[in-house]
């Protein structure tokens, strides 16, 4: 029996995925275990290997392609079997998401205007003029009569890439809005199952004729100035979706409060010159954070918690995210585990090779995801000091400024230059309270200034 | 107010009604000296005597028929049937007498009975025992189907079944006798005919009767924790069917949710699935769901048992393919 190869989910929050490539051809005989293809994830480029035995018989979705979750793939079965069943179903689930683009978010009421947006973005410019006028003309005059309305239909159907058989999925009260606002149900994208239109992409639909006057009208502006250039369009791609996604998330639902001090960096950079006399590769001044960091939260395990809406989990491991910016760009937090029973030689030699595999793009889910903390360091690029978005799960994240050398005035007006560096904690509100995560930070910050601290 | 028990409320319906006509009567297996194989019938034959308050032998076609001609010929019984398994041997009596003779006599005869006892799964009762019988009692013209799903209504609609004209039968459960509510002091009654809203939503209207409107309600419960605001209502009559309460909402939420403890082919909620997509068509955005138990006699092994029926994580998944939440 044939049977499809389904899209996985290969990261704990993946919610779609792109063939980065094939690595069977149609033909090849598959073995479980063996190699499939290629899959890119939110945040990683993964081998998908196969739990199916036989022959694939079908490629569905080709390189470059993307698939939801749960999505049919390609075929796997019997040399020279009958699969034509298979390929019409995945020919009308395939033709129905081209439909509905890659909004996998489908959802009632507050989220119509994501429904809306991605129908725009699939047409770009023009394909907004032309989803006008149909609509104009159905206002126009024949309203709902349906002799004026098939051929619209059938028309947008090969264009807007709808169901093989010509019909327009839609719920009866999708399609009685849209007959009521003299909208062609036809051009509206749907988010339902199998690309339905339903109620809530109707409704959002309404504002995209208008949209599009606007859009045409500064793009014609554009063209008698003619001197900037055209603006450019970038697509979002997984990674970047999942950044917004995420942080959205986390600025919006966590309340944060932000503490800020100054530290004297004497301390820490003496410890630091003495231990790289001793070992063979110098160890950074990140590993140290995180040492001083993990150090802090064992004192303080309400840091090192989570909010989970009903209850607050308090994490026994210290397991410490940094972000790294990754080489062909975006953001990625490699997790080094347990921190609080590790010397920071060890941390160091673990945090090089996170982020080693971290910039290529090579991370393992179980290496960046589950952070209880997170330490984000703009230090390199001036920057004296900045505000950073809780990662989730955890509860606070590090920010770190540059170290720079500043005038410091004793009692009696006596000045000094030290080394500062300044920090400031983002804290989730809803675990950790202004007096717990002053109490944290400040710990820190004694045993940064005075390292043998840590051993008190 | 007074908090008790659904076997409380229906005990006291009997009583009030048996105390304000005399020609209510009660008879079934063991309702007499044993007061009824769930105690709904505590205390009456100590204060009517028999036979008003009369047992039978194991024959439930021979009783039922009795009950029949009795209110054929002026008395207003109830017959209890210990199960509504059992009430499978009283087919013939009910729908080709009960059900019929007020048509077939032209109007000159009348059966002002009451038919009543536990429907639906109780718990390791197996296949024979643990039957919703409900759809082959709404099926028939002639009759009219009651179900309740709380001490309230049990008193209110049990008190309008025994004063109705007509044969009414009276479906209730055995897991809900003990299920306490709060029953007013003074005399009141609830009409046959009329469903229920019992809690306001305008997200998704979800729909049943009887036992399974617990897991409704803590479905509802569970979807607002969600953002979700689901609408909630009791039929507590089948047949007639208040219809006008059913679309209101529906036209409301445009999403509808049935829940039914009987089989699927040809239940009653498929036939208020179709109800809902012949008149509400224009203002649903989502198929109707329907959650019913499986298709299959019921099992005797627990896991299985409450795996074939309704529960609330079905009803709660299925409110949620009808809002397209996942």
């Amino acid at each position: 029996m044939a049977e499809n190869v389904l899209m996985v989910a290969l990261s704990p929050t993946m919610e779609d995925g792109t063939i980065a490539g094939w690595s069977k051809k149609e033909g090849d005989s598959v073995s479980a275990g063996d190699v499939l293809c290629e899959v890119e994830t939110d945040k990683a480029t993964m081998d998908y290997e196969s739990t199916q035995e036989g022959t694939l018989l079908k490629i569905i979705k080709g390189d470059g392609s993307s698939a939801k979750v749960g999505e049919p793939i390609a075929i796997i079965g019997e040399q020279g079997e009958d699969i034509s069943d298979l390929e019409a179903e995945a020919a009308g689930g395939e033709a129905a998401g081209n439909g509905t683009g890659t909004g996998g978010e489908t959802g009632k009421g507050g989220e119509t205007g994501k429904g809306g947006e991605t129908g725009k973005g699939g047409e770009t410019g023009k394909g907004g003029e032309a989803a006008k006028e149909p609509a104009a003309e159905g206002r126009r005059g024949q309203r709902s009569s349906s002799g004026a309305k098939a051929p619209a239909s059938a028309a947008a159907a090969s264009t807007a890439g709808r169901g093989a058989s010509g019909i327009v999925k839609a719920s009866p009260l999708a399609r009685k809005i849209a007959s009521d606002r003299g909208i062609d149900i036809a051009q509206v994208p749907g988010s339902g199952p199998g690309g339905r239109v339903v109620k809530a992409d109707v409704e959002s639909f309404e504002g995209a004729p208008a949209a599009a006057a606007t859009e045409g009208a500064t793009e014609a502006r554009r063209v008698t100035a003619a001197l900037p250039g055209e603006d450019r369009t970038i697509p979002v791609n997984r990674m970047r979706a999942t950044i917004a996604k995420r942080l959205g998330e986390s600025k919006f639902r966590a309340p944060h409060f932000y503490l800020k001090l100054s530290v004297d960096m004497r301390g820490i950079l003496s410890a630091r010159t003495r231990l790289n006399k001793e070992v063979p590769e110098k160890v950074s001044l990140n590993a140290f954070m995180i040492k001083f960091a993990a150090e802090a939260l064992k004192r303080h395990p309400n840091v090192n918690s989570s909010w989970q809406g009903d209850h607050i989990i308090e994490y026994r491991s210290v397991d410490i995210g940094l972000a790294v910016e990754m080489s062909a760009g975006g953001l990625i937090t490699p997790v080094v585990r347990n921190c609080g029973n590790r010397g920071i030689v060890d941390i160091d030699a673990d945090l090089k090779e996170l982020i080693g595999k971290a910039r290529d793009g090579g991370l393992q889910p179980e290496e960046y995801s589950g952070a209880t903390f997170s330490i984000s360091n703009l230090g390199n690029f001036g920057i004296e000091e900045f505000t950073a978005i809780i990662n989730p799960p955890g509860s606070a994240i590090l920010a770190l400024g540059n170290t720079e050398k500043t005038a410091v005035f004793d009692e009696n007006d006596n000045m000094s230059v030290v080394p500062k560096m300044k920090m400031t904690l983002s804290c989730d509100h809803r675990v950790v309270d202004g007096a717990a995560g002053a109490r944290f930070l400040n710990d820190m910050k004694r045993m940064m200034e005075d390292p043998a601290r840590a051993l008190f | 107010m007074a908090e008790i028990a659904v076997r409380d409320a229906l005990n006291q319906a009997i009583d009030e009604e048996m105390e304000r006509d005399e020609t209510v009567c009660i008879i079934g297996e063991e309702v007499a000296e044993y007061e009824g194989a769930y105690k709904v019938t505590r205390g009456l034959l100590k204060k009517y005597g028999a036979p008003r308050v009369q047992d039978t032998p194991i024959t439930e076609n021979g009783f039922t028929g009795l009950g029949i001609g009795a209110a054929m010929v002026g008395l207003r019984p109830i017959v209890e049937w210990m199960t509504f398994n059992f009430s499978i041997q009283a087919l013939d009596q009910v729908i080709n007498n009960a059900a019929k003779m007020r048509h077939m006599s032209g109007g000159q005869l009348k059966v002002p009975i009451v038919f009543r006892g536990p429907n639906g799964p109780a718990e390791y009762l197996s296949s024979q025992h643990s039957q919703a019988l409900q759809s082959v009692y709404a099926h028939i013209p002639g009759l009219k189907v009651v179900s309740i799903s709380n001490a309230y209504d049990a008193k209110g609609l049990l008190k309008s079944a025994i004063r109705d004209d007509n044969p009414v039968v009276f479906m209730e459960a055995e897991l809900m006798y003990g299920w306490k509510g709060e029953v007013p002091d003074e005399e009141y009654l609830v009409p046959i005919g009329e469903a229920a809203v019992q809690r306001e939503g305008d997200d998704v209207t979800l729909i049943s009767f009887g036992k399974t409107m617990r897991p409704v309600h803590e479905a509802a419960e569970e979807l607002a924790n969600q953002g979700v605001n689901a609408e909630v209502i009791d039929l507590r009559t089948l047949r007639p069917l208040d219809e006008e309460t059913v679309y209101a909402s529906v036209r409301k939420t445009n999403r509808a949710v049935i829940v039914d403890e009987g089989w699927p082919i040809a239940g009653y909620g498929s036939y208020v699935g179709w109800l809902i997509g012949k008149n509400c068509f224009d203002e649903l955005d989502a198929e109707v769901e329907l959650v019913h138990s499986e298709d299959v006699p019921m099992p005797y092994n627990h896991t299985l048992e409450l795996a074939v029926q309704p529960s609330t994580e079905k009803v709660v998944a299925a409110a949620k393919r009808v809002l397209y939440m996942e």
